[in-house]
C-alpha cells in the first residue's frame, strides 16, 4: 500500500524534483493563478469578462515598441507592454465619461485600432518570427527574469487587491451610488483596469496570452457557479486556476502536450464539472427537490 | 439674472456644494463665491413660488437646464427647496422627475444654469430606480447596508462593533432582522427596497432624494416605508421624492413640484395638485421635436445682465 503511495507521489513530484524549468513553471503559474483569477470574477460581476482578451491584444503596440528600441529585453518589452495597456485603458476610460459610449464600446474600438497599430510595427521589423515567439512564450520556457516578474506582480496585485476592496465592490454592484457621493468614483474602476493590464501583461509575457488570460476568466466563471459570496468565490477562482495549473503542467509532461493549452484544458475540465456539479448547475437542476416548510 | 454662457462649456463648475453651516441661506453666498462668474447666483432664486416663502433654501435651481441630445429633458428651472421640507416631484412620464434628481446629486452635466446646494455632497443620499440596481450582485444584506457608511467610513476605515449596531438596528425599523446574511439575490423587489431604505437610515443625510421609491412595492410596505419617509421629515431632514400616486402625494407630502420639462406648478401641494394644473402637465408633448427652433432664452438674459 505504501509502496502505491510513494510512486503516486513520485509520480506528481518527480517532474518538478528533477527540472528546473518545471519548479519555474509551477512556480509561475500558481502565483498567477493566486493573483489574476480574483480580477477575473470582478471583470465577470462588471459585464467585462470579454475585457481581457481585448485588453490583451491592446498591449500589442507598446511591447512591440519596446522590443523596437531595446531588442529582445523582457523588461523593455514588459514597460512598453503595461504603458501601452495603462493608455488603451485611460483612452477608453475617458472617451465613456465624456461621450455617450459606455467603456466597453470605446474599449472595443481603441484596442482595435492598437491591434492594427501594433502588427504594422512588427511588421516592419525583419525578425517577425522571433518576435511573435517572444510574444506568445510558453509555461515551460520561463526563466529566472520572467518568473521573478510575476511573482513580483502577483505579490503587489494582491495586496492592491485587498487594499482597493471596499471601493472596488461599492464601484461594481452600485457605481451610482458611489459617483453621487463625489469624490472621483472613476478611480476605482481605473485602478482595478490598470491591476488588470499589469496581471495581463506578465502573464503574456512569461506563459503566452492564452494563459494570461485564460487563467483569468476560466476558473472565475466557473467559481461563480458554485457560491452566493464574493470572498468565497474569489478564493474558489484562485484554488481551481492553481489546480488546473498543476494538473495541466504534468499533463502536459507525461503526455508531451504543449504546456499552455493543457493548463486552460484542465481550467476548461473544472469548468465542465463545475456546471455539472455546482448548487447552480444542472444535475442539481435535473434532481427531485425537496423544499423546507418555511 | 445673471450666469455667463462660457461657463456652460464646463458643466460640472456649475455644482457648487458649499460646505456646512448652520443656516444654509449664507451657504448659496459661498457657492457663488467659489465658481466664477455666478456672483448674482444667491439672489437669483426668486422664480419658484417656494423660494419666496419664509425659511431657509436647502436647494436653489437658478434657470436650470438638462438636456439629452441637444433636447431639454428640464427646460429653465428656477426656484428653491426650502430646508427640512418634505417635496413630491410629480409629472408625466418624460416630464424629466429623474433627471432633476440625478442634476442635483451631480451624476448629470447641467446644459446651463446652476444648482446651488447648502449641504456637502457626503450628506446627500440617493435612492435610484429599482431597476438601475444589480440584484444578481454577490453580497449580503448586512454588507449592502454597510455600503452606506461609505462617506463616513470610506475605502479602508474600520467597522466598528457601534456601527453594526446601527445596521442592525436599521434593518430592525424596515422590518428585516434575521435576513442580515442572505445574499441580495434571495430577495423579492419590495424587500430589496426595504434594504435600500435601510441603507439610507444608515447613511444619516441631511437630503435625502427617492426616485420612485414605491414602485412595486405593496400597500403595506408602501405605509411602512412612507412612515420612515414622515419621520425624516420630523426630523427636519430634507426630502425629495419622484412619486406616482396622486393621492399618496396629498395625503403624506406637504409640498409638491409638477414639472412638465417646465415648471407646472411648485407650492404647497393643495395649490399645486389641482385639476387645472395636473391638466396641463398631461398635455406636455412628450416626443423630441426636430425641427424645433433652439432656445435663446440663455442669451437673452446674457444680454440683460451684460
Amino acid at each position: 500500500m505504501s509502496d502505491e503511495i510513494q510512486s503516486l507521489w513520485g509520480l506528481l513530484a518527480d517532474p518538478f524534483i528533477e527540472f528546473s524549468f518545471m519548479r519555474r513553471a509551477l512556480v509561475a503559474t500558481l502565483a498567477l493563478s493566486l493573483s489574476s483569477a480574483p480580477l477575473g470574477i470582478f471583470l465577470t460581476l462588471r459585464r467585462m469578462s470579454l475585457l481581457g482578451d481585448a485588453l490583451s491584444h491592446a498591449i500589442l503596440p507598446g511591447v512591440a515598441i519596446g522590443f523596437m528600441l531595446f531588442g529582445v529585453s523582457l523588461s523593455a518589452m514588459t514597460i512598453g507592454g503595461v504603458l501601452g495597456g495603462l493608455i488603451v485603458v485611460g483612452l477608453a476610460g475617458l472617451v465613456s465619461r465624456s461621450t455617450v459610449l459606455k467603456e466597453d464600446a470605446s474599449l472595443a474600438a481603441i484596442y482595435l485600432v492598437a491591434l492594427a497599430l501594433g502588427i504594422t510595427l512588427i511588421s516592419a521589423q525583419g525578425t517577425q518570427l522571433d518576435l511573435l515567439h517572444i510574444l506568445f512564450g510558453s509555461a515551460l520556457g520561463v526563466d529566472s527574469p520572467g518568473l521573478n516578474l510575476v511573482a513580483g506582480v502577483a505579490s503587489a496585485s494582491v495586496i492592491a487587491l485587498a487594499v482597493l476592496y471596499r471601493g472596488l465592490v461599492l464601484e461594481s454592484f452600485d457605481p451610482v451610488y458611489l459617483a453621487a457621493s463625489g469624490r472621483r468614483s472613476w478611480v476605482w474602476q481605473q485602478g482595478f483596469l490598470m491591476l488588470v493590464v499589469v496581471n495581463l501583461v506578465a502573464g503574456f509575457q512569461t506563459m503566452g496570452t492564452l494563459m494570461a488570460v485564460g487563467l483569468m476568466m476560466l476558473p472565475a466563471v466557473s467559481a461563480r457557479l458554485w457560491h452566493d459570496g464574493l470572498p468565497a468565490q474569489l478564493l474558489n477562482a484562485s484554488v481551481q486556476a492553481m489546480l488546473a495549473g498543476l494538473s495541466g503542467l504534468l499533463l502536459s509532461y507525461y503526455f508531451n502536450t504543449p504546456s499552455g493549452p493543457t493548463i486552460i484544458g484542465c481550467a476548461g475540465v473544472l469548468y465542465l464539472l463545475s456546471l455539472l456539479l455546482a448548487p447552480g448547475g444542472w444535475i442539481q437542476g435535473l434532481l427531485p427537490q425537496k423544499h423546507r416548510v418555511a | 439674472m445673471h450666469y455667463d454662457i462660457d461657463n456652460a462649456l464646463s458643466p460640472k463648475l456649475h455644482h457648487g456644494f458649499a460646505p456646512q453651516a448652520a443656516c444654509q441661506c449664507a451657504g448659496l453666498a459661498l457657492m457663488a463665491a467659489r465658481g466664477s462668474g455666478f456672483a448674482a447666483a444667491g439672489v437669483a432664486v426668486a422664480g419658484g413660488s417656494l423660494g419666496q416663502r419664509a425659511g431657509c433654501a436647502m436647494i436653489a435651481l437658478n434657470n436650470l437646464t438638462v438636456s439629452y441630445r441637444h433636447h431639454p429633458a428640464l427646460h429653465h428651472i428656477s426656484g428653491s427647496f426650502a430646508k427640512g421640507s418634505l417635496t413630491a416631484v410629480v409629472g408625466p412620464n418624460g416630464a424629466g422627475k429623474s433627471t432633476l434628481l440625478k442634476s442635483l446629486v451631480g451624476v448629470l452635466p447641467l446644459a446651463s444654469g446652476a444648482v446651488s446646494m447648502a449641504v456637502s455632497r457626503d450628506r446627500i443620499a440617493y435612492l435610484p430606480q429599482a431597476s438601475e440596481i444589480d440584484r444578481s450582485f454577490p453580497i449580503t444584506v448586512f454588507d449592502c447596508v454597510l455600503l452606506g457608511t461609505w462617506s463616513t467610513v470610506g475605502p479602508w476605515r474600520r467597522i466598528s462593533r457601534q456601527l453594526r449596531g446601527r445596521i442592525e438596528a436599521a434593518l430592525h425599523s424596515v422590518g428585516l432582522e434575521g435576513f442580515e446574511a442572505r445574499p441580495v439575490g434571495t430577495l423579492s423587489s419590495g424587500q430589496m427596497q426595504r434594504v435600500m431604505f435601510a441603507r439610507l437610515l444608515v447613511q444619516d443625510a441631511e437630503l435625502i432624494l427617492l426616485d420612485e421609491p414605491f414602485n412595486a412595492v405593496d400597500t403595506k410596505t408602501t405605509q411602512a416605508l412612507l412612515k420612515l419617509v414622515r419621520q425624516w421629515h420630523g426630523e427636519q431632514r430634507t426630502v425629495i421624492a419622484v412619486v406616482h400616486d396622486e393621492a399618496q402625494v396629498r395625503e403624506f407630502f406637504p409640498d409638491a413640484l409638477l414639472l412638465a420639462r417646465e415648471v407646472v406648478a411648485w407650492d404647497h401641494t393643495s395649490i399645486v395638485m389641482t385639476d387645472a394644473n395636473l391638466l396641463r402637465a398631461r398635455s406636455m408633448a412628450e416626443a423630441w421635436d426636430d425641427q424645433a427652433a433652439e432656445c435663446h432664452t440663455d442669451d437673452a438674459a446674457a444680454g440683460l445682465a451684460a
